[in-house]
């Protein structure tokens, strides 16, 4: 679980302390930014294909009860146990009674950010069921006791020594050796045996499909295919937003998702689940938790489109440069900060203000989110709540009113202006904005405005 | 044709010159152009900081201020941006009037050539600030998978001798960013290094740009860290300003 009392600015200072590592970090995420952007230059259709996404999107949240229930109907047909979640709460007692009314005591999971929002791990091992992640990356952080600090790419703060160091203490490799072809075999005989032993498997979701009761899970790995096909109960979590109405309507989106996130030109694995195996057991859980208020909310429904993709934290100038630990929600970046501060304005207002709406990220959404314009709406909330620092809401109250006042907003910038240039360097370094590595602008002699006044007006 | 020179904040006090050569620049073209001495803060900082009534307070101010003019010029592309997107809608007026600099050289006066005949023979690096780039359009950002074009570049065209570059990650954000540069500064400041590093390794003398904030904010680090190459707003260039 993610530990929700950061403050962007404050844990960022701490990230970029280790200026070299924060380097290191914003250059291997916007590496695979360019490898995104190679993806793209290669389908003409790319505008069009966000474009679809996009309506499809749009149009099934407008219609969403009548997909949620079209879904409903067409997989209990198909055999699949359908369960509904109104909360974080419910979901997770959904899944522990599926698990202990058949005794199960190991589950596998499959990457599932609906389950980290929950809180389904530590809700499950709590009452005694171990909790295997079988997504290398998952897998890592679940070792080091971390949340992810990406959404597609969970480990990617961290450097291959520092997985030897901790394979070598939890599974016994050798001292030494980084090289990532063994450590990542290291990690699959590992997992095989949870794999083989383990009672049920949990899987994300990342489209389910209205028209046939199908579900759609893309992994690089093959975790969620070894996960659903071995135990005999498998589990699907999806907040409500998944939907989309027809399998026609997949292509779409399954040609921007894996070029969207990493760069490829599709997920290794895209596996569709229709009904229960011979013997086996499919349980859908649909969750809500907070989803259909941010559906109400006029200037927030737009981010139920997003399809957890990742591109716009790879994009964002502000995500690499101070990781996704920086955020106090549990999905980082610019869908995060419209996301978090969505569910709790208070708690994650810092998200929102983390941002130089340079709108990068609305720019490589495939589903054209305008991130930018959410993080901008949620600081409006951030305001109107009272959840912004009380020097800021000072700040913005006075410069109102010097901006009604056009010979007073002349004197406080000709204050500003002349006081800085005489103040001892010591004092004159004492302000917001000073920082090393930043010098103030210098200040000239006169304004623009002086200049006016003294050479262009007219008696 | 009446024209209002509606000059930023920033720019009033701290880039100064900038101005002066934006009125310069738009003399030269034979226009006649005023300097509402009313005009204060269009809003922006207000409405980026959540304080939605402030910033229209301001934009109904910014509108009666410049009710009389033809056309609105700025030599800022995020204030424009800001009138011409986030003010209301009843202001639609304005909205449409309000030109950044280059562009209304561009779309309204169709300029095939500078008033002065400017020789600079260096090499610069353009700045696509963002609001300029993903706003206002006027450049291809490279996200998007859309036919190239750039602004910039087309009026720089008219200049001779200079030649134009660009940086790795050709539109990275500076990391100015407004309030976001005091709320976020060491966030800021790695922004601003990697930037000012990516121009300087192009090998230019120059940053090019047609937003003063981040160039500002660039100088900043550029003083601070005693770099050789220089800021350079686009209206000063335009004006044979140059220097070097």
């Amino acid at each position: 679980m993610k530990d929700d009392s950061i403050r962007h600015p404050a844990a960022a200072r701490e990230f970029l302390a280790d200026r070299e590592r924060a380097r290191w970090h914003d250059s291997a995420i916007w590496w695979v930014r360019q490898k995104r952007d190679a993806q793209m230059a290669q389908l003409p259709e790319w505008e069009t294909l966000r474009t679809m996404a996009e309506q499809i999107k749009a149009h099934t949240l407008s219609r969403l009860d009548e997909y949620l229930e079209a879904f409903e109907r067409k997989a209990e047909e198909n055999g699949v146990v359908v369960h509904w979640a109104a909360d974080a709460d419910e979901h997770n007692r959904i899944v522990h009674g599926l698990l202990a009314e058949r005794g199960v005591n190991k589950l596998v999971k499959s990457k599932s950010m609906l389950t980290e929002e929950c809180g389904l791990n530590p809700y499950l091992e709590a009452r005694g069921v171990e909790v295997i992640d079988t997504d290398l990356g998952e897998r890592i952080v679940q070792l080091r006791h971390e949340a992810p600090s990406h959404i597609v790419m969970p480990a990617i703060h961290l450097k291959k020594q520092q997985i030897s160091e901790l394979f070598e203490r939890e599974l016994g490799t050798e001292p030494g050796n980084f090289d990532p072809t063994y450590l990542t075999h290291a990690a699959r005989a590992n997992l095989r045996e949870h794999f083989l032993s383990a009672g049920a498997g949990l899987t994300g979701v990342n489209f389910a499909i209205a028209e046939t009761g199908g579900l759609v899970v893309c992994t690089n790995e093959g975790n969620a295919d070894l996960g659903s096909a071995l135990p005999p109960l498998h589990i699907a979590c999806m907040g409500l937003e998944k939907l989309i109405p027809r399998l026609e309507h997949l292509g779409v989106f399954t040609r921007l998702l894996a070029r969207s996130a990493i760069g490829s030109p599709t997920t290794t694995y895209t596996s569709h689940f229709h009904k229960p195996r011979p013997g086996g057991e499919l349980h859908v859980v649909i969750v809500d938790n907070g989803r259909s208020e941010i559906l109400g909310r006029e200037d927030f429904y737009q981010s139920l489109r997003c399809i957890r993709c990742g591109a716009c934290m790879n994009t964002c100038p502000v995500y690499r440069r101070s990781s996704g630990y920086s955020y106090s929600y549990i999905i980082p970046g610019p869908i995060g900060s419209t996301l978090g501060p969505s569910r709790d304005i208070r708690k994650h207002a810092s998200m929102a203000f983390a941002c130089t709406t340079c709108a990068s990220c609305d720019n490589v959404c495939p589903v054209r989110i305008p991130l930018s314009e959410q993080l901008v709406a949620q600081r409006a909330r951030a305001w109107q709540t009272g959840a912004l620092p009380a020097g800021k809401r000072a700040a913005i109250g006075a410069l109102g009113v010097l901006t009604r006042h056009p010979a007073l907003f002349a004197l406080a910038g000709k204050t500003l202006r002349k006081v800085f240039p005489i103040l001892p360097a010591g004092l004159a370094q004492d302000n917001p904005y000073s920082r090393p590595g930043r010098a103030l602008p210098e200040m000239p002699a006169q304004s623009f405005r002086e200049w006016w006044l003294q050479n262009r007006k007219k008696p | 044709m009446k024209i209002g020179l509606f000059v930023p904040c920033h720019v009033n006090e701290l880039a100064p010159e900038v101005a002066i050569a934006t009125l310069e620049l738009l003399e030269g073209y034979g226009l006649t152009v005023d300097y509402p001495l009313a005009q204060t803060c269009c809003g922006q900082p207000q409405f980026n900081n959540g304080d939605l009534k402030g910033a229209d307070r301001a934009a109904g101010r910014f509108a009666e201020v410049f009710a009389g003019y033809d056309y609105i010029v700025s030599p800022g592309t995020s204030c424009v941006s800001h009138v011409g997107a986030h003010t209301p809608d009843a202001l639609s007026k304005t909205r449409s009037r309000v030109y950044e600099l280059v562009e209304f050289l561009q779309d309204v006066l169709k300029v095939e050539r500078l008033p002065k005949p400017v020789y600079f023979p260096h090499k610069v690096s353009l700045h696509q600030s963002c609001h300029g780039l993903r706003l206002r359009a006027h450049a291809t950002p490279s996200e998007r998978m859309l036919p190239y074009q750039s602004r910039l570049e087309r009026i720089l065209a008219l200049v001779d001798g200079v030649s134009v570059v660009y940086p790795q990650r050709r539109d990275e954000c500076c990391g100015f960013g407004g309030s976001f540069c005091v709320d976020e500064p060491e966030v800021s400041v790695a922004m601003g290094e990697d930037r000012v590093d990516g121009h300087a390794a192009t090998g230019a003398e120059f940053i090019v740009g047609a937003e003063p904030s981040c160039l500002m904010h660039m100088g900043g680090v550029i003083r601070a860290q005693d770099k050789a190459i220089r800021p350079l707003h686009i209206a000063l260039l335009l004006t044979g300003r140059g220097g070097a």
